[in-house]
């Protein structure tokens, strides 16, 4: 591991946001680094979507107000970037829990929209082409409403619509949701593949084992605050996670 | 039989005017989930825009020479459609944007729109005066004779230049990326920034579509019953609104579908009763539709919008 990068793509630094009057992260601090599949870990409602979606920018009441600490993206900070300019100019995508994908449109549509700010002479043909390579179920179906896609395949859609914005750091909330295993290791073969190919990722799961299974590394959030960090490897021997989280 | 030819002609000038209306209301809807109540009124502005821009034209106020008539409406129409448009999404930026920054509830937003209606009604009452304006006569009228069903040139027109916008807009809708954008956020609202999509930039765009349509309905009216008033847009955008949700608000098709089906429901009663009738009776049809099919004629419960 030790050929990977450690040149911080995005710097989370005492992170405080409130919904209302409530605090919902405590002054977090992480970091992603170029290159590297970083994974956040935690129960319910211990602020991992808080977090990528305070991440994106969206407005209330989509995110949280952001009341303390800094997120910086290539050093700079993003907290006064507007939710499209964060994927249109600094290439940072979420495929959001549930999916989010429009179901009144066909796949191929979802996956167009998505280049909807794509810079002029941008190579979408190759792009188009990468997904579908990716997820050839997608090709299949690629004219069919996705409202009827199968869970999975929503999930794979979000992910193509994700990599259609043109990302170069691409954040998943919760990608297994929903799936059957065999999809859901699918789906982390592919994300492992685009990894491979120099996609930075920031990885939220409930299912830690296989998040940590995957990533490099992993932070574990509990109501708000980040109690531990280090490498997958370590975090999966770690026992209080073992016994909080894996379950054995 | 004649008669029921003759009276279905009527029947569809008044479908297109109700149409074009009723897209406009449809398109908003269909975006900002908002019934923008000033629509009927942006249609009142649009037919006095087109009086100014076509008296100027004329030569009335002077400045240049008397311009034929075609050639007046062939730049009105145009220059009508493009500063009515200016006018909706004025409105937009000053009353509606504001409190959806602020996550007003939705509620306060239709409030809103009914003010601002209240506002342009009275804002003209108090500029132009409560006398009411006579819109110029630009084209000579032709009377096209079927057998014994007459048709005049303008009538065509009205119709086919609905027709012609519905197709238009539908294209819009369907094949470009903003009319995609536009039902994304009809369907899913949350997702559309995380593609890049500035939310506003598309509103803006629906206003622009809806408030062009309102322009030229506006003109297609002023030049059938030249008639103008600040009160003209109060009933017929209502009547609007309500083939609109007729027709499945939300729905463009539905909306076009839905003007036509009040209008060719208005003649036929008038053809058959007498014309104090014609609300009472033509209302509780659609009431029956709306009964029969709450989501209206294209609306499916939650699923295409726009």
């Amino acid at each position: 591991m030790s050929d990977r990068n450690t040149t911080p793509l995005l710097e989370v630094k005492d992170l405080e946001v409130k919904y209302g009057n409530i605090t919902a992260l405590h002054g977090i601090s992480f970091t992603v680094n170029q290159g590297e599949i970083v994974t956040l870990i935690g129960a319910n409602g211990a602020g991992k979507t808080t977090t990528l979606h305070t991440i994106t920018r969206l407005p209330p009441p989509e995110a949280p107000r952001l009341t303390g600490g800094d997120i910086l993206f290539d050093g700079k900070s993003i907290v006064k970037t507007e939710p499209h300019d964060v994927v249109r100019k600094l290439h940072c995508a979420l495929a959001p829990e549930g999916r989010h994908i429009f179901g009144n449109l066909t796949v191929m549509e979802n996956l167009t929209l998505a280049t909807y700010s794509r810079e002029k002479g941008a190579d979408l043909e190759k792009d188009y082409n990468e997904v579908f390579d990716l997820f050839p179920r997608l090709a299949e179906r690629r004219h069919q409403r996705s409202e009827s896609l199968s869970g999975g395949e929503q999930q794979m859609l979000a992910v193509g619509r994700a990599l259609m914005s043109g990302c170069k750091f691409l954040m998943l909330d919760e990608p297994s949701m929903g799936l059957a295993p065999l999809l859901m290791y699918d789906m982390f073969r592919a994300l492992k593949q685009l990894n491979q190919e120099g996609i930075t990722i920031l990885l939220v799961e409930q299912n830690a084992k296989l998040a940590l299974d995957f990533a490099h590394r992993g932070y574990l959030l509990e109501t708000g605050e980040i109690i531990l960090s280090g490498n997958a490897a370590e975090l999966m021997e770690d026992p209080d996670i073992h016994k909080a989280y894996l379950g054995h | 039989m004649d008669t029921l030819f003759q009276n279905l002609l009527n029947a569809l000038q008044w479908g297109s005017f109700y149409s074009l209306i009723a897209l406009g209301y449809t398109l908003v809807y269909g975006v900002l989930r908002l019934i923008n109540f000033a629509h009927g009124d942006i249609v009142m502005v649009g037919a006095y825009i087109a009086f100014f821009i076509a008296s100027a034209l004329l030569g009335v106020y002077g400045g240049i020479p008397a311009l034929p008539g075609w050639v007046v409406l062939a730049l009105t129409i145009p220059i009508t459609m493009v500063l009515t448009s200016v006018v909706g999404v004025t409105l937009e930026r000053i009353a509606y944007r504001p409190l959806r920054r602020k996550g007003a509830n939705r509620l306060y937003v239709v409030i809103t729109a009914l003010m601002a209606g209240l506002i342009l009604e009275n804002g003209n009452l108090l500029l132009l005066g409560a006398s009411r304006k006579k819109f110029p006569e630009l084209i000579d009228k032709v009377v096209y004779q079927f057998g014994p069903v007459s048709v005049t040139n303008l009538k065509i027109g009205v119709i086919l230049t609905s027709i012609l916008s519905f197709v238009i807009l539908h294209m819009i809708i369907t094949r470009t990326k903003a009319g995609m954008a536009m039902r994304a956020i009809s369907y899913d609202k949350f997702a559309v920034p995380l593609m890049g999509i500035p939310i506003d930039q598309i509103i803006v765009f629906t206003f622009i579509l809806g408030s062009s349509m309102a322009g030229l309905a506006g003109i297609l009216f002023a030049l059938s019953y030249p008639i103008l008033d600040p009160y003209m847009g109060i009933s017929i955008g209502w009547k609007a609104f309500i083939a609109a949700v007729v027709g499945g608000i939300g729905d463009i098709r539905g909306a076009f579908a839905g003007g036509f089906i009040l209008g060719i429901t208005e003649i036929m009663v008038v053809a058959f009763f007498p014309s104090s009738y014609r609300d009472l009776i033509s209302f509780t049809i659609l009431l029956l539709i709306l009964t029969v099919k709450p989501t209206g004629l294209f609306g499916m419960p939650k699923t295409t919008k726009i």
